[in-house]
């Protein structure tokens, strides 16, 4: 199959390549540029292991063809890491309140919770809920990762304000 | 008291055994940096992809590879043709069966696997199964097992035709494949015919999915130069692996590498041996190449690994105020096509002679038939261990149509029939020995703190509510208090392929007082990494932090059966405490040197031997890692080093009491599960933190399977549930929330008292959900009702008992 050229813009970086039309977002950026924090559980949209940020939204990249990426601005979980290595704050709440176990989830739970901490700077429990339900967890059962979230609402709240 | 304090503030600086340490895991998979199977890439790496039968029974005419193999990057076409001049188109199963590779004349089940292609990236790899041509004739479908079962029933296993022997004694049908008891039959039946009371019921536990987020998968590399196979693979027990492979294979096993990279979550799901990793190992042999084989969830949910699928009849006896006096039980257990259940050999239907629970019930019968289908193969154990939920469901079911029987309270008659403190180690009528327990004590704390009384009678207003036309809402009490047996096992009893279920750490202490372990273990999700540095951390004196843990690479790994079963704790935790035992009686030995002192006038303080009397005399672990490789000391070798298998001396006994309290909406069949408390009593708690995430994850699988997962199958054996659109995964949405509690009964075998949990939870709370929706609907007449309890079958409930408006 005849390749197309596409370029676009990963956790700040611009990067380009040659993928065939029908290449999906997630297995360019795992097999092409070896992001392998975006992970793939079902391929059918349903479980959301593979969630990233594009374009200020939360989408699920086993979904979007890479061409379709072309000229976005993608960020997945390791762009989420401040800029001296150290764990973002999302990232360091799902450790402190043990949100994860195997963790083949938690990238896309990270990335997503980015996202709705964005558009929902104070949810609410039910809100975080609601807000999560596009990604399974296997291990968790969830009640850890409501806990990181709403824990990294006041952290980057507290962090806005003493900004400001 | 000046010294006790540092003693303390040390003990807490170990970060050992009791606290909630964080896991070191954490800091890699929160930013994407895990290393999970599907993100291995080697130099040249293909990819192969399977060509799945689209029935449930077919004779496979002919299979056309030519176009496939025209197909642009692919390099290959591997049908049964191909690997049985290997000896490879069959492989033995876990329970002493066997299994096709690839279709071999027949397939047996939709889903199932007759040609493996290889191409040079997944894409091409999917062009080339398009373009295989498979011509198939359809034949008679047999789904349910007790048509299996009937006289004239289509022979599934012509393989095995004339075959009345198994692998675990007669068959008495073509599609019969044992029948394995336990208990006493006639007795049982004595006290059953002679009962003031009886009740009887069939207690379904329907097929279902361990389904973890990761799918199954390995990458087979086999380097010609040196001869030496290196296969990466979701394996929950990598050397049983190294050892299958070497055998089928043929390869020598010192050649054969088998690593374990993280696993994305096994659930059972992981145990076994897959056409995948044959096929693959096949695919890099013929090609020179590495080739990766992951599955999609379609093929997941279809071909590896489905649970339960348990028919039980039971019967439970009891005097007319409710002391129980005889348990029977009857199960038929469908295997699907191939009997691929993972089971210790002698076990080919687990533990399920557990069934007796928590009870003392002096008499018992249980029998069990397998018996073939057109369906997956598997029966593994979906977080629990061997057939426990299975044995825990039933018994946690008969003990409420008891109640129902005997109208009276079923938590009471609980109470009535626990097996008491003072009668452990308890000798069950099945068999077993029950290490320890203190069930009432327990039980009292868990109705006590769900404020029992007050929500039975909130109950009793409710349906006086409901019966006055106020209220179109139910409340249901569900109950359970349960007893899992875990750790298998003694290598007397309890083997694998032969292979005796032991398990095994060894560990070593650098110079500057660090340490590296490693196990035959392998974690998916337990945090091995972080808990079993703090056992050493607790047992040697040196601190967590600096304690590397490695399991999954047998290369390097000391031989263990892996985990699974909730074995981790109970066998490879007590390997670790001896192990670091052994370390720490030879630094004692070094301390007594250095401080010119006998052995036995030391004491052993924390991190330190000090001399008795004598607090200002001692030497530091640390310390005494140092002199080991720095100081010749007569009759002492260098280094500080041990290794220890641990055999078991029994299993062990965690159990619980878990009650749910649901609101059950009887128009719609929607319910809400307004609280959920968990008491679990595992023994010893290394890491109360990842204690309770174990509880709300196995929790959360339990409300799955309750209330809505289902592997489900049409009368043609077309699979029904093979997406996550229609198998039902809770998100965190529907998820209740869990209330966690315990109280600690140590197991007085196990080196430091430790039982296991990781399963408890899913085994206790599927018949906790499924009480809570019976208990619902108790005083309108229902008695039993197959989960899962999703909101049509629930409406269904309500329909039949009349609850709904003309
Ligand atoms: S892999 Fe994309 S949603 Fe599951
Ligand atoms: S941590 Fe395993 S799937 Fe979420």
């Amino acid at each position: 199959m005849s390749k197309m050229h596409v370029k676009l813009k990963v956790n700040g970086q611009e990067v380009e390549g040659l993928a065939e039309p029908r290449t999906l977002l997630i297995h360019f950026l795992r097999e092409n540029l070896r992001i392998t924090g975006p992970h793939i559980g079902c391929e059918t949209s349903h479980c959301g292991a593979c969630t990233v940020d594009m374009n200020g939204k939360s989408v699920k990249s086993c979904t979007v063809f890479v061409a379709q990426a072309n000229g976005a601005d993608v960020t997945t979980v390791e762009g989420l890491v401040n800029a001296d290595g150290s764990l973002g704050v999302i990232q360091e709440m799902f450790r402190e309140h043990h949100g994860l176990q195997c963790g083949f989830c938690t990238p896309g739970m990270i990335t997503r919770a980015h996202r709705l901490l964005q558009e929902n700077p104070s949810p609410t429990e039910e809100e975080v809920r609601f807000g999560m339900a596009g990604n399974l967890c296997r291990c968790t059962g969830y009640q850890n990762i409501v806990k990181a979230i709403l824990a990294s609402a006041d952290l980057l709240k507290g962090q806005k304000e003493a900004a400001e | 008291m000046k010294d006790e304090v540092t003693s303390k503030d040390r003990a807490a600086g170990l970060k050992g055994m009791g606290t909630s340490r964080k896991r070191v895991e954490d800091v890699r998979f929160t930013q994407g940096k895990g290393n999970y199977v599907d993100d291995i890439k080697l130099d040249g790496m293909l990819f192969g992809d399977f060509v799945r039968s689209p029935y449930a029974h077919a004779k496979v005419v002919n299979i056309d590879t030519s176009a496939a193999m025209k197909v642009p990057g692919v390099l290959a076409v591997l049908t049964a043709k191909e690997l049985a001049p290997l000896g490879l188109h069959w492989m033995p199963t876990l329970a002493g069966d066997k299994q096709m590779v690839l279709a071999d004349g027949k397939v047996l089940f939709q889903g199932q696997e007759v040609a493996f292609v290889v191409a040079t990236d997944r894409y091409a790899a999917a062009d080339g199964v398009e373009a295989v041509e498979v011509d198939y004739e359809e034949l008679p479908v047999v789904v349910d097992p007790f048509k299996a079962m009937e006289p004239d029933a289509p022979v599934l296993r012509e393989d095995l035709a004339g075959k009345m022997e198994g692998a675990h004694g007669p068959r008495k049908h073509h599609n019969h494949i044992f029948t394995w008891e336990a208990g006493e039959k006639d007795a049982t039946e004595k006290v059953l015919s002679g009962a003031d009371v009886v009740a009887e019921e069939m207690v379904y536990y329907h097929r279902t999915h361990p389904c973890p987020l990761e799918t199954c998968g390995c990458v087979a590399s086999m380097d010609k130069v040196t001869g030496k196979l290196t296969l990466y693979g979701t394996f929950q027990a990598p050397h049983a692996i190294r050892t299958v492979v070497a055998l089928i294979s043929g390869i020598a096993e010192h050649n054969i590498r088998v690593i374990s990279p993280d696993i994305g979550g096994g659930f059972g799901n992981k145990v076994g041996a897959y056409s995948g990793y044959v096929c693959s190992v096949v695919a890099s042999i013929v090609t020179g190449k590495p080739v990766k084989w992951v599955e999609d969830r379609m093929d997941n949910l279809m071909s590896t690994a489905f649970a339960r699928d348990y028919w039980m009849q039971g019967k439970i006896a009891a005097t007319k105020d409710g002391k129980i006096t005889g348990l029977w039980c009857h199960t038929t257990a469908d295997h699907g096509g191939f009997d691929a259940c993972a089971d210790p050999t002698k076990f080919p239907a687990g533990f399920m002679n557990i069934c007796t629970g928590s009870y003392d019930i002096p008499t018992a019968y249980l029998a069990v038939d397998g018996v073939y289908t057109n369906k997956a193969p598997g029966g593994v154990a979906y977080r629990c261990s061997f057939r426990v939920t299975e044995a825990a469901y039933f018994i946690e079911r008969m003990i409420e149509v008891l109640a129902i029987k005997l109208n009276m309270d079923a938590a009471e008659l609980r109470r009535i029939n626990f097996i008491r403190k003072d009668q452990f180690p308890y000798n069950s009528a099945l068999g077993w020995e029950y290490d320890s327990g203190d069930y009432h004590t327990a039980w009292d704390k868990a109705l006590k703190a769900v404020g029992y009384d007050a929500l039975r009678a909130e109950q009793a207003q409710r349906i006086a509510d409901f019966k006055a036309g106020k209220t179109r809402k139910l409340m249901g009490i569900g109950l359970t208090h349960f007893t899992e047996i875990v750790g298998a096992g003694p290598v007397k009893n309890c083997d694998i392929l032969g292979l005796g279920m032991f398990d095994s750490c060894e560990i070593r202490i650098h110079p500057t007082g660090s340490a590296i372990a490693r196990l035959g273990t392998i974690s998916q999700g337990q945090g091995h990494a972080t808990t079993f540095a703090q056992i050493i951390a607790s047992e040697i004196g040196l601190p967590a932090d600096d304690i590397t843990l490695e399991e999954g690479d047998t290369d390097t790994a000391p031989y263990g059966l892996g985990t699974y079963g909730s074995r981790s704790t109970p066998v490879a935790g007590a390997a670790t405490a001896m192990a670091a035992r052994k370390i720490r009686a030879k630094a004692q030995m070094i301390a007594a040197y250095l401080l010119e002192v006998h052995d036995d006038d030391l004491e052993w303080d924390v991190d330190r031997f000090v001399v008795k009397g004598d607090a200002t005399r001692f030497k530091t672990m640390k310390e005494l890692a140092f002199a080991a490789y720095n100081k010749a000391i007569p009759g002492l070798e260098p280094g500080l080093e041990a290794v220890s298998y641990y055999d078991p001396p029994n299993m062990t006994y965690p159990f619980g009491a878990y009650i749910c309290v649901m609101d059950i909406d009887v128009d719609t069949g929607e319910h809400d599960v307004r609280q959920f408390y968990a008491l679990d009593d595992c023994g010893t708690r290394i890491n109360p933190m990842i204690i309770e995430g174990q509880v709300h994850g196995g929790c959360t699988e339990g409300y799955a399977i309750a209330m809505g997962q289902e592997i489900a199958y049409d009368e043609m054996g077309n699979h029904k549930t093979a997406t996550l659109m229609d198998f039902f995964l809770p998100t965190a949405w529907e998820t209740p929330t869990y209330t966690t509690d315990f109280t600690v009964t140590p197991s007085p075998h196990h080196p430091i008292g430790a039982k296991g949990v990781g399963e408890s939870p899913n085994v206790g709370s599927v018949p906790c959900f499924s009480n809570a929706v019976h208990d619902a609907f108790r005083h309108f007449g229902l008695v039993q009702s197959h989960m899962p309890h999703d909101h049509w079958r629930i409406w269904k409930i309500a329909e039949d008992l009349g609850l709904h408006a003309e």
